[in-house]
């Protein structure tokens, strides 16, 4: 063995060893060279028909920094304005609540249609996804501009449009748990002489509450995001309190406003993780 | 044949039993106080939330009947003529439409270069510094935890109207999520390449590109293009405050209730999303198999 360590000695040696490493593979470095150059020009071809104002650019962000600047420090103005910013943010929360939970018991009778192994009925499984997509499709803020003009303006809009948005997702979202859903407790509730309904209500349900109870959970969360918005188009909550100082140029009450929006996210954050985690502990040791 | 099934004396029993009773009662107990918290907090949110069912179950056939007037008259006969009017604006809406996807692209594009650029400052494993992993991860929070839409707000007022607040927008919010994503991709990856190159004497930008870079990159282009998905729907609502996009005619058309205007652009955005959709899932689907055969 006198001959290996020469062989590492030098680069020469190496690449005599290890041809296959050393050699360049222009193919996937052709391709690789490509993409980025195709992503490039089509950035730059979606700057072009955009049409944006580079001119725009340092003017705009001189007078952004001034925005940030007044906004220093945050301050709701009066003790009754910060009484109706809490007020808004609890009809923030309440819509984020309502919505979910809403969304969730309409959903849940669909998801069970557009689950394969509950309906075995291709068409009605078909349509049953498809219209789940339809209803995904559309924004929030788009439903919550159409229930604005059906129910009025204010908070029951908005959990009406969360109600529906969130229709799609949980829709989607319920039918994957139920059908990655474990198949043996439901033929044993079978074989021990269960109908189909009896499978489904003590052999599959068992399995996927605690799944769905985390995933509602977990959109709560998110929806507390969405709900500081709907407000923008008149679906009470927060957002409208935002918009409006936004418009009339009151920073520092704009500044207090996203910090309490930013404090109440991250209380909710902390407050739901804590509960999903309780939630699925429990179903782990109840296994 | 009888089987004789063991019964432990009542001393024994009865304690046994007792705890069981207990651990049975307390989980009722923690069930019911778990439902009344709940309800109550239904209940209040019913009455923030100014929930109206009164008003509700009286004008909830406006509801069907708002989606009754956005149905445009289609007769067999005049049956292209009729589609010809109902898309009246078809050639404006596209071009607003390519706009939208447009400032999707730019705003995702530019987003992800900037969280790709911070996430390796917010990776534990890759920065000593506690200082800097902690400023990098509360950037991005901030950045992902405003919504895109209150920055569009902001931004319209500094830059004015047009594409250029929203690409904006999207590129803030773009970097938070996106950062965040690619830092936990980061923490995960396998650290023995990184500790080869360290040891051949590679620097701390030829670790990142030599040792870090090849185990995430699928993983990050993968995310991006959600990413891409996710921007797309929120492009076509910048419009309704001004900031591009075909979100201007549609809430114009809500406002002034041109129906069949409505209807026809939510159509075209709901076609594109699904569209692109489909297209970003087979090529995330592509990438993840490369990674598997890999």
């Amino acid at each position: 063995m006198s001959e290996g360590p020469n062989l590492f000695a030098s680069r020469a040696g190496i690449e005599a060893r290890f041809p296959g490493q050393f050699r360049t593979d222009w193919q996937s470095r052709g391709l690789a060279i490509g993409a980025v150059l195709a992503m490039a020009a089509l950035f730059v071809a979606g700057l072009v028909q955009l049409e944006i104002p580079f001119s725009r650019l340092i003017p705009g962000t001189a007078q952004l920094g001034d925005f940030i600047w007044t906004m220093l420090p945050p301050d709701p103005g009066s003790w009754e304005k910060t009484l109706i910013y809490l007020k808004a943010m609890g009809e923030t929360l309440s819509i984020s609540l309502l919505g979910t939970f809403g969304g969730a018991l309409l959903a849940f009778p669909m998801a069970l249609l557009a689950a394969r192994n509950v309906v075995a009925n291709r068409i009605v499984h078909f349509l049953a996804r498809r219209w789940l997509d339809t209803v995904r499709g559309v924004d929030t803020l788009i439903w919550a501009l159409i229930w604005v003009s059906v129910v009025g303006l204010g908070p029951f809009a908005g959990i009406l449009a969360l109600m529906c948005s969130d229709f799609g997702s949980f829709g989607k979202l319920f039918s994957e748990a139920i059908e990655t859903a474990d198949k043996r407790p439901v033929e044993g509730v079978l074989s021990t002489g269960g109908d189909h309904v009896h499978g489904v209500r003590f052999g599959l349900l068992p399995q996927v509450v605690p799944v769905l109870a985390s995933q509602v959970l977990y959109y709560f969360e998110s929806n507390t995001r969405s709900a500081t918005i709907i407000g923008i188009v008149g679906a009470g909550g927060i957002g409208a309190q935002l918009s409006e100082q936004i418009r009339v140029l009151e920073w520092q009450k704009v500044a207090f406003i996203i910090l309490l929006i930013l404090v109440t996210v991250a209380l909710i954050d902390w407050l739901s993780s804590r509960l999903r985690f309780a939630i699925i502990g429990k179903a782990a040791a109840s296994h | 044949m009888s089987v004789a099934v063991p019964h432990l004396p009542q001393a024994q029993l009865q304690p046994l039993m007792r705890a069981y009773a207990d651990a049975v009662a307390a989980k009722r107990r923690r069930f019911v106080l778990g439902t009344v918290l709940f309800a109550v907090a239904i209940g209040l949110s019913a009455w923030m939330g100014e929930v109206a069912l009164d008003k509700f179950t009286h004008n909830f056939w406006r509801f069907f009947a708002y989606f009754a007037n956005t149905i445009p008259k289609i007769s067999l006969e005049t049956f292209w003529a009729d589609i010809a009017e109902w898309f009246w604006g078809l050639k404006r809406w596209l071009r607003l439409l390519g706009d939208t996807i447009l400032i999707a692209y730019v705003g995702t594009l530019t987003g992800a270069i900037f969280g790709f650029c911070l996430c390796f400052l917010a990776s534990a494993n890759l920065v000593k510094s506690r200082a800097i992993v902690f400023t990098a991860r509360r950037t991005l929070e901030f950045c992902r935890t405003v919504p895109e839409i209150v920055f569009a707000l902001i931004f319209v007022l500094a830059y004015g109207l047009g594409p250029l607040p929203g690409v904006l927008a999207l590129t803030i919010h773009t970097t938070g999520a996106l950062g965040k994503l690619f830092a936990e991709v980061v923490e995960n990856i396998d650290p023995k390449p990184v500790e080869g190159v360290a040891a051949s004497g590679g620097n701390w930008f030829e670790r990142i590109r030599f040792a870090v870079l090849p185990q995430v990159l699928s993983n990050f282009v993968s995310y991006g293009l959600l990413r891409f998905e996710i921007n797309v729907r929120g492009a076509a609502v910048m419009g309704f405050v001004g900031a591009g996009g075909i979100g201007q005619d549609l809430i114009e058309a809500v406002r002034k209730f041109y129906y069949t205007d409505v209807s026809a652009i939510l159509v075209l955005v709901i076609i594109t999303v699904m569209i692109i959709d489909w297209f970003t899932e087979r090529v995330r689907h592509r990438l993840i198999g490369m990674e598997a055969r890999s």
